[in-house]
């Protein structure tokens, strides 16, 4: 599937893999030059449709259902991955992962929100919004990583927390508000990356971190469009309008002093390549952990308050 | 969310000035949002916002609750100027946050949503934060944020337990990303001041929901309940919106949380002050924390 504004790009890579297919069953090289044409008219083309996104297709573009999910990235730029399952209380959340993998070699725990890849999976998944369960599983994975001295490694993708009266019964806010908690004292480094959709709480709640991250194309938000729509314009119609004044994307962010890095995409964004995308990640998250692990303990943590005693702009 | 309780409904409080018989004067008057009697207000007054005839415990501001908790002119109030900015120049419809705010202030009598200080329970130092819902539905953004942490921290330096008493509709959307980060910044300092061994009781009042529920008001000691408050992270309008069925009765009310094991207890108004006062000299008095360069123990997983 591709959205209105990508279909141009969508056609001309079409043609270009016909072509290029072309070519690998031996018929004769004459498409060389068009193949050539068609991958300028492409690069030139992606530049121009994305240098021309309005706020919508940007969040259209965060929430794409090609978009790598976070078990895409823990299999593309991380090895040795062991899936921990389970909260010890309740239940198992398939819309949360995590475990130890490495990273270059280096052991990490790595945990993140997991949206389906289909409706199926969507449908175990809860389509990403985390149950008190998932936030509970990370938290036990955080105090892991704590014990066994491994940088935490977080990827953010979920609409918002699970809102269901089940998740009321179990304690949806408590779970969130006890990771915040965690993580901010937590005695490791952390690094966060939101990969997709950063949803609100639940997003928060796996978002504690000392370098905070964004993908080019990702959004993070106080609440859907679609919410902030309904408490402020009474209509979730007015979502696009919602979405140019939260100013959720990865430039408003950085602009702002919320995150401290964005990490850039493929051209055409990273459902378009999700391996490179891939690489681009790790690249970042290993730059920063080497980074933080020059740092002391104490003073990464005293820095890491620093950071987040600093956020909010007001009138004395 | 906070247009989920400007419309009448009863299980979200006591709206006053909205349920008045026209036969009988306004100002004596006010028609009780529980039972549907009519009170005297002087009574109601006179009983801290709940029905003598019911017990429905109605909205009470945030002057108010200081005046029923504390000691007599003991409190110290700060930052009672602090106000918020249009940080992100937030389009919205009708009218500029700013004037927003204006309107908001002058409705509540407040310049923001909570106010905080030092003061005294019964002869015991206290430093109280309380919100207050005539303000923007107690949203959350940057200046709340920046009271309650600035609370939070004075109970830390000072070991003074720490008392919030708690209400909202959420983040406040104009803010943004600098609403949500609130969460972060109180969660953060509480870290601390739970490091320091320092008393923090958490009162939850009439509406407290998502993000502030999701962070400062449940990591607390005790919590602490009103009773019939609705309680929760997604409220029950926006739950209905979502799944387009009708809840029960009753689900998000503080009884309902105490049967789930969310919260600690419920007191009634008139009795919260004696039940702090308990509770500030039995925990109070904790020995000062251990050296902060002695790491904490590794907690083990639940």
């Amino acid at each position: 599937m591709a959205y209105e504004f990508e279909q141009p790009l969508v056609d001309l890579r079409a043609r270009i893999d016909s072509l290029e297919s072309e070519r690998k069953n031996g018929k004769p090289d004459d498409a060389g030059p068009e193949l050539q044409e068609l991958r300028a008219e492409l690069a030139r083309q992606t530049t121009d449709v994305f240098a021309q996104l309005s706020p919508w297709d940007r969040v259209q573009l965060a929430r794409h259902p090609q978009r790598p999910r976070t078990l895409d990235y823990i299999r593309s730029a991380f090895t040795d991955f062991v899936e921990l399952h389970g909260d010890r209380r309740h239940g198992d959340d398939l819309a949360v992962v995590g475990g130890p993998a490495r990273l270059n070699d280096m052991p990490v725990m790595v945990i993140g929100h997991q949206k389906g890849k289909d409706a199926k999976d969507n449908q175990r998944r809860n389509f990403g919004m985390a149950h008190p369960e998932g936030f509970r599983k990370a938290r036990r994975l955080m105090l892991q990583a704590e014990k066994f001295g491994l940088p935490l490694v977080t990827l953010l993708d979920i609409p918002g927390a699970s809102p269901f009266l089940a998740d009321e019964e179990r304690g949806q806010a408590w779970a969130i508000a006890e990771n915040l908690q965690t993580m901010s004292r937590l005695r490791t480094p952390i690094v966060v990356t939101v990969i997709g959709e950063g949803g609100s709480g639940g997003a928060l709640a796996l978002g504690i971190g000392d370098r905070v991250l964004m993908l080019e194309h990702s959004m993070y938000s106080v609440a859907s469009p679609e919410g902030a729509a309904s408490i402020v314009w009474k209509d979730a119609k007015f979502a696009p309008e919602a979405a140019k004044s939260l100013r959720p994307f990865a430039d408003d962010l950085a602009n702002l002093g919320i995150i401290h890095r964005i990490v850039p995409e493929p051209a055409g964004g990273a459902h378009v390549d999700p391996r490179g995308a891939a690489q681009l990640l790790k690249t970042a998250l290993v730059e920063e952990l080497a980074a933080l692990q020059e740092l002391p303990l104490p003073k990464l943590i005293d820095r890491r308050y620093g950071f987040y005693r600093s956020l909010g702009v007001v009138a004395p | 969310m906070r247009k989920l309780f400007s419309q009448k409904d009863r299980r979200f409080g006591f709206l006053p000035g909205r349920h008045r018989q026209p036969d009988l004067p306004d100002e004596l008057w006010e028609k009780c949002a529980g039972c549907g009697e009519m009170i005297y207000l002087a009574e109601f007054e006179q009983n801290a916002h709940v029905c003598p005839k019911c017990g429905y415990h109605a909205r009470l501001s945030a002057r108010k609750r200081v005046a029923l908790l504390l000691d007599p002119d003991s409190f110290e109030e700060r930052d009672a100027a602090m106000r918020s900015e249009d940080v992100l120049a937030f389009e919205r419809p009708e009218r500029s946050y700013e004037q927003k705010l204006a309107d908001e202030a002058e409705k509540a009598g407040l310049p923001e949503a909570v106010i905080y200080g030092a003061g005294k329970i019964r002869g015991e130092p206290v430093v109280l934060a309380v919100i207050d819902t005539n303000f923007f539905m107690a949203t959350m953004g940057s200046v709340v944020g920046e009271k309650i942490t600035r609370a939070i921290e004075l109970a830390t330096e000072s070991r003074t337990p720490l008392v919030i008493v708690s209400a909202s509709a959420g983040a406040r959307m104009e803010e943004g990303m600098f609403s949500l980060m609130q969460m972060a910044k109180t969660s953060a300092a509480l870290a601390r001041l739970h490091e320091a061994g320092v008393l923090y009781v958490s009162v939850l009042t009439d509406p407290t929901l998502a993000g502030v529920t999701a962070s400062f008001a449940t990591l607390a000691d005790v919590i602490i309940a009103e009773p019939q408050a609705t309680i929760g992270f997604t409220g029950p309008r926006l739950i209905e919106q979502i799944t387009h069925a009708k809840l029960p009765a009753g689900t998000h009310s503080a009884e309902f949380m105490l049967e789930r094991g969310m919260v600690d207890c419920i007191v009634p108004r008139g009795d919260l002050q004696q039940t702090l006062a308990r509770l500030m000299s039995m925990y109070g008095n904790r020995q000062p924390a251990p050296a902060a360069d002695t790491p904490r123990p590794v907690e083990t997983a639940p």
